[in-house]
């Protein structure tokens, strides 16, 4: 079994100690396995290839040079790299400056997804349940997901009162959450 | 909900990065010190990499790895040691002006502390005369209403105890003490009830009692009697055990003027 071979099968938390100890495998598996998401978050954001590429190497430097920032105990790997993805895409769509550190995203309840397989399975199913949103939810969500919009530029851009708003981005987020759980 | 409710959008908002201006610094402040709406973030942001992992399209270009491998080569890391030392001057420093503002503090505390214990100690003085006061009131009252009060009744000699009341009435602090002995046993359908008898107006009801097995009986404070009312007399009446009444309709026991 090559070196390759074994980091495969590693956890995330085995592959983030080895990184701490300046291990470039490690660094290169952990690209393998989470690079699809991070890429696709900032080029949904970013709609811009060279953009989401640079963004993707930012993040996983970031890791390189930190490691310590992503705490196990706070959610798995994969997902913490997609948040920061695409808070990092909104602060360069947006073009300001990095608005939260990293060691600032904290998750919880996000599955942890070992393979592809697990990983497909998984986004089919949260775009089947924003499919399933009524239009004007699932709209104001992903004007400020994907477009970093705040409730005042959305109640703006829609004509929809601010309360309204909030009240929409927040049920479409817990909705997502209630689904996983059920 | 899990969280404060007033907090629960703004939470949502702030999670997305889209909450600004007092409503973030308000929700920032909050967060320091509310530790169910810091793990309501938590949720809320893992709502979020749901939908981040729901994102789907092509793969990104095969330079991009070879690009990032490239930039850790050039960025070997660093030992723990040797960040330690980097960071040791700095975190002395730190600990110098944490070290100085500590002294200040502690300064400022002593001060403080004097003050009040300065404040305590008058305060217990207070305290301790005011018990003394206090002890003294309940123990005339005692006197007054205790069944084991001995009750002697002077009188002159060969003639028959009578039926005696004294009424203690203070009019501006609306309290009345009334002791009564020698009073007759009351059938089971009766009871003596005492009045209040204003310069002008009607009666006005002051307490209902029965006299214990030796004929004495008390009345301190009673409940409804109104406040700053001058009493001309006072009056006992034998009325039915019904009461209290509105009126004395009974026979007369005994009666005395202020």
């Amino acid at each position: 079994m090559s070196s390759a071979d074994v980091k495969a099968a590693l956890p995330d938390t085995a592959l983030v100690s080895a990184i701490r100890g300046g291990d470039q495998t490690a660094m290169a598996e952990v690209y393998d396995r989470y690079s699809s998401v991070v890429y696709s978050v900032a080029l949904r954001v970013l709609g811009d290839t060279g953009a989401a590429e640079d963004v993707q190497q930012d993040i996983f430097m970031q890791l390189w040079r930190n490691p310590d920032a992503f705490d196990a105990s706070r959610g798995n790997l994969g997902a913490w790299l997609a948040v920061i993805s695409r808070n990092r895409s909104i602060d360069a769509l947006r073009k300001r400056r990095p608005e939260s550190a990293v060691e600032d995203v904290v998750l919880s309840v996000v599955p942890d997804m070992v393979g592809d397989a697990d990983r497909s399975r998984f986004a089919e199913k949260v775009r089947g349940l924003l499919g399933a949103m009524p239009s004007a939810q699932r709209s104001a969500l992903e004007m400020a997901y994907y477009e970093g919009l705040t409730h005042t530029e959305i109640a703006a851009k829609t004509g929809e009162p601010l309360g309204t708003i909030k009240t929409r981005i927040r049920a479409g987020l817990t909705a997502l959450r209630k689904a996983f759980q059920s | 909900m899990s969280a404060h409710e007033q907090f629960a959008e703004d939470l949502a908002l702030h999670a997305l990065g889209a909450l600004q201006g007092e409503e973030r610094i308000a929700l920032l402040r909050h967060l320091d010190t509310c530790s169910e709406c810091r793990q309501e973030l938590a949720q809320l942001q893992g709502d979020m990499a749901l939908m981040a992992m729901a994102s789907s399209g092509p793969k990104p270009p095969q330079r991009s790895r070879q690009r990032l491998l490239d930039a850790i080569a050039k960025e070997p890391r660093t030992s723990p040691a040797s960040d330690a030392r980097s960071r040791f001057n700095w975190w002395a420093a730190f600990g110098w002006a944490a070290a100085a503002a500590m002294f200040l503090v502690v300064v400022q505390v002593r001060r403080e502390n004097s003050l009040l214990r300065e404040s305590v100690s008058n305060l217990a003085q207070m305290t301790g005369a005011q018990t003394v006061e206090l002890a003294n009131a309940r123990r005339s009252l005692d006197a007054l209403t205790a069944p084991e009060t001995q009750i002697i009744t002077l009188s002159t000699a060969k003639s028959p105890p009578r039926p005696q009341g004294k009424a203690f009435y203070l009019r501006d602090r609306n309290s009345l003490v009334f002791v009564a002995g020698n009073l007759p046993q009351l059938p089971p359908d009766k009871i003596y009830e005492l009045w209040l008898f204003p310069p002008t107006g009607s009666p006005i009801a002051a307490g209902l009692f029965k006299p214990d097995a030796k004929g004495n009986a008390t009345i301190v404070n009673p409940p409804g009697l109104p406040a700053g009312v001058e009493a001309k007399a006072f009056a006992v009446t034998l009325e039915p055990a019904t009461g209290p009444h509105d009126a004395p309709r009974g026979t007369g026991v005994m009666q005395g003027g202020a």
